[in-house]
């Protein structure tokens, strides 16, 4: 298990180097942030001036050191357009994303896996098909789309919810969420719901697979003919042999919830770190960049690891990789 | 003034009924471009400027026309061609009470030179060699050189306090510990990507705002920006996209205001280089001779462009047809200057005069995120281009890929747009047209590379001319010249757009700032 552990750590710091190395090219291939952030009234000298200030006239190898230097000490960089740390810029606006994609989330999984039962466990019925096709709709829409339909209907016509925007958040550990109140409530609805779409369809189709697959198992007829009753045929074993690969898949679908929630964001003007992430890319803002992926390589290295640790949980026979080691 | 008061607030109630009566005072306005820091020296971008400017003042504001008046300054005079003297206002107070004096001013002049950041302030104060304080409400900024755009400078740089921002940095402002200024708005709140929120000052100097609290919310997509305005979560926008401009004019609930930009949109034309990279035959050949080099073959190009048919078909009505650097009203606009006439047939004629009797190829660069409908005016061009002989492809890049090759003179033809913040006509001139020269700071943005000695001579002549009327005849010369040789090819000046409430009206600016104190109740 420890051995398991350390292994996992030092890979991840091996993809953290090679992705803040990618970036630096990629950001550097791109273009010059200075062309991007100066003022046009700014002239050749104001030019070398802002461009020494932000040691963007040192050799790119030199600048990837200088990081690196710094990296070590905790210190990512200074985003150029806010002039603030980067990190502190990245934490100030991860709340609003984190909770926005656990609301996703839970909306995903507490519609999801019983409408994919209920498909799978009567197939032919007519609600079954209807699920089905709801989730074919909920796949093949694009998100942006929907999104601005979920306004038109909800905000412009009906006026029943806000149409963008975060509402009023309370602190919660010292954290701002906005769900604890009836304003922040009313915000949170309609963004949640459109990143939900998606993972909910997903969710529902591998349910409903994988209940139909199980309920054809030797272990089911078994149960049925020691006379156990369908719902705890159903709820207990079914389930929890169906739930390997939804676990495997909420977990990596979270992280990407997390990283990507950048068109609903926009959409709804959600001041999460995914609009960060774009309006950063626009102006070539580097140190937040980087300090981006940088963070969401961690968060995904440690989903994964919890995922793995689930599946010791949820399956007795798999063994963490480092007894083999 | 009560009554008015009370009837927009009951129009208010009734037209945003989410609303509760205790906010109804308050307004709300949905932005189109993201506020990065409220430090008012750290990043010289207009979204910024925008909200600083309502919290905090400038020495000589500009009105909606872009014409100085007096700000913090109530009087300003050259007293000789090296001194610059401001009579400051008095009875001025801070929001934290503390007094306005010269000290102040000379703070302020001095902290955009000492802030560790990308800036882009320091083009105000860089020419100032030294300050000195007569009285507290007396000022003499020194200078090496005769410097006439001194006022141009001070409506540019915004005066903080030198208590309340003594050593403070960017992240002291957006908390609002240092977000201290003599503004018509007191700082609440910046939530960064979401919205800022400000509270009116009742100590106001100028005209006091009639509403009790602005909050401005970032809203950068356009269609959920409208989204906001028709479900009422927002009482007023800026940036009306092209494409929803007819529909909104015929909503009864709603106003839109209008007004020309200093914005104005035109091409490059690669013109001092032997070859060019991206002009070929018609075969996609390269070609040995540069054909921009010829003025003719670039006035041939400002002929075969219909300016009119881009205005009403690409913009939707929302520009103007641009005939030279700036729209009229502008310190140095030539009265001489109009927009060139579409003229194909006498396109040709010139090719062919020019020795280019079979038009050649060329791919025309544009951004495509950056400008309204940028991608699409440039395909525009391109088909004009194309229908007298000029085989023209089209290649358009986002803005940050694009600005760095167009400074690396990439390109061959390639789309720019020029806000001219300040509202005369020495910015553009220098910046676009004079002949790049790294030491004396011209042509930074000069992506043609274009030359002309004689129009050089009037702007450094004009830029050390400290007498009003004899800069502004220089500044005139010296456009024509540059326009009537074809240096740059103006295509259009921008509207700018704002959408409303009908209870609510705004002077529509040239500038772009949404100032919130700007905005009326209807009587």
């Amino acid at each position: 298990m420890l051995v398991f552990i350390i292994r996992r750590v030092l890979q991840s710091a091996l993809a953290l180097l090679v992705m803040s190395a990618l970036i630096f090219v990629g950001v550097f291939a791109i273009g010059n942030p200075i062309d991007i952030l100066i003022n046009p009234q700014a002239d050749q000298a104001e030019i070398a001036r802002a461009t020494a200030a932000l040691g963007l006239d040192q050799p790119l190898w030199v600048q990837y050191w200088e990081f690196l230097r710094n990296a070590f000490t905790g210190d990512l960089g200074r985003s150029f357009s806010h002039n603030i740390p980067a990190v502190q810029l990245i934490f100030e606006r991860m709340p609003a994303t984190v909770e926005l994609a656990l609301c996703a989330m839970v909306i995903a999984i507490l519609l999801g896996i019983p409408l994919g039962l209920v498909a799978g466990l009567k197939p032919d019925a007519w609600y079954s098909k209807t699920i089905m096709a709801g989730s074919i709709l909920g796949f093949s829409l694009p998100t942006f789309w929907v999104g601005l339909m979920l306004i038109m209907i909800f905000s412009v016509f009906l006026g029943w919810l806000p149409s963008t925007g975060r509402g009023h958040t309370t602190l919660l550990l010292g954290v701002p969420v906005s769900f604890l109140n009836w304003d922040g409530l009313v915000h949170l609805m309609m963004p949640a719901l459109n990143l939900a779409l998606f993972k909910l369809s997903l969710l529902i189709r591998l349910t409903r697979a994988g209940t139909r697959e199980a309920m054809l198992q030797d272990y089911v007829k078994f149960a049925r003919a020691k006379g156990l009753p369908l719902r705890r045929i159903v709820g207990v074993h079914v389930l929890k042999n169906i739930l390997i690969p939804i676990v495997t898949v909420i977990g990596l679908e979270f992280g990407s919830l997390i990283a990507f929630a950048i068109v609903t964001e926009t959409i709804f003007a959600w001041p999460g770190m995914g609009k960060l992430l774009i309006d950063s890319i626009n102006v070539l803002d580097r140190p937040v960049i980087v300090a981006y992926v940088l963070i969401i390589v961690c968060m995904f290295v440690i989903i994964n690891l919890i995922v793995d640790l689930l599946y010791s949980l949820l399956d007795p026979r798999v063994r963490l990789a480092g007894a083999r080691a | 003034m009560i009554a008015r008061l009370m009837s927009a607030l009951a129009m208010l109630i009734a037209s945003a009924c989410m609303m509760s009566a205790a906010a109804a005072a308050a307004l709300s306005i949905g932005l189109g471009a993201d506020v990065t820091s409220i430090d008012p020296h750290s990043n010289n971008a207009a979204p910024n400027n925008s909200i600083a400017e309502q919290i905090f003042n400038k020495l000589i504001e500009n009105d909606a026309r872009q014409q100085p008046q007096p700000g913090l300054a109530e009087s300003w005079r050259a007293i000789d061609d090296l001194t610059w003297e401001f009579k400051l206002r008095r009875g001025v107070k801070f929001h934290d009470g503390s007094g306005f004096t010269a000290a102040d001013v000379a703070f302020s002049i001095e902290r955009p030179g000492i802030l560790n950041a990308p800036g882009g302030f320091t083009i105000y104060t860089r020419s100032i060699v030294d300050k000195i304080i007569v009285d507290p409400y007396t000022i003499r900024l020194k200078t090496a050189t005769p410097y006439p755009n001194m006022p141009t400078d001070m409506a540019g740089l915004i005066i903080v306090s030198s208590q309340a921002a003594k050593g403070a940095v960017s992240s002291d402002f957006d908390s609002g510990k240092a977000a201290i200024g003599t503004g018509p708005w007191k700082f609440v709140r910046y939530i960064k990507g979401d919205r800022i929120e400000l509270i009116r000052n009742d100590n106001y100097w100028g005209r006091k705002p009639v509403w009790d609290r602005v909050t401005f919310r970032l809203i950068t997509s356009d269609p959920s920006r409208i989204a906001a305005l028709l479900a009422g979560d927002v009482q007023m926008i800026e940036i009306v996209p092209t494409a929803d401009y007819a529909k909104l004019k015929t909503n009864k609930d709603i106003t839109v205001f209008t007004t020309i930009s200093n914005r104005m949109i035109h091409l490059h034309l690669d013109s001092n280089r032997d070859k060019s990279p991206f002009v070929t035959d018609k075969s996609g050949a390269p070609l040995e001779k540069n054909p921009f080099k010829d003025a003719r073959v670039r006035h041939a190009i400002s002929k075969a462009i219909n300016r009119t048919a881009i205005v009403e078909r690409v913009m939707e009505g929302l520009a103007i047809p641009a005939g030279q650097l700036m729209p009229e009203g502008f310190f140095g606009v030539s009265p001489n200057l109009k927009p060139e006439d579409f003229d194909p047939d006498g396109a040709r004629k010139l090719l062919a005069e020019a020795g280019y009797p079979d038009g050649f190829g060329l791919t025309l660069h544009g951004p495509n995120n950056r400008y309204v409908n940028d991608d699409q005016i440039v395909q525009a061009v391109a088909q004009m281009l194309t229908r007298v002989g000029i085989i023209t492809k089209v290649e358009t890049l986002p803005f940050s890929v694009y600005v760095s090759r167009a400074n690396k003179l990439d390109f061959s033809a390639a789309l720019l747009g020029w806000g001219v913040t300040t509202g005369e006509a020495t910015y553009p001139l220098r910046s676009l047209v004079a002949t790049y020269n790294q030491a004396k700071g011209l042509g930074t943005w000069n992506w043609s590379r274009y030359s002309n000695p004689q129009a050089d001579t009037l702007l450094e002549q004009a830029l050390a001319t400290v007498d009003t009327s004899k800069r502004e005849k220089l500044l005139q010369q010296a456009t024509e010249l540059v326009i009537n040789d074809y240096g740059i090819i103006p295509l259009h000046y921008q509207v700018n757009t704002w959408a409303a409430r009908k209870n609510l009206v705004y002077t529509p600016r040239t500038d772009e700032r949404t100032y919130a104190h700007e905005v009326r109740a209807n009587p």
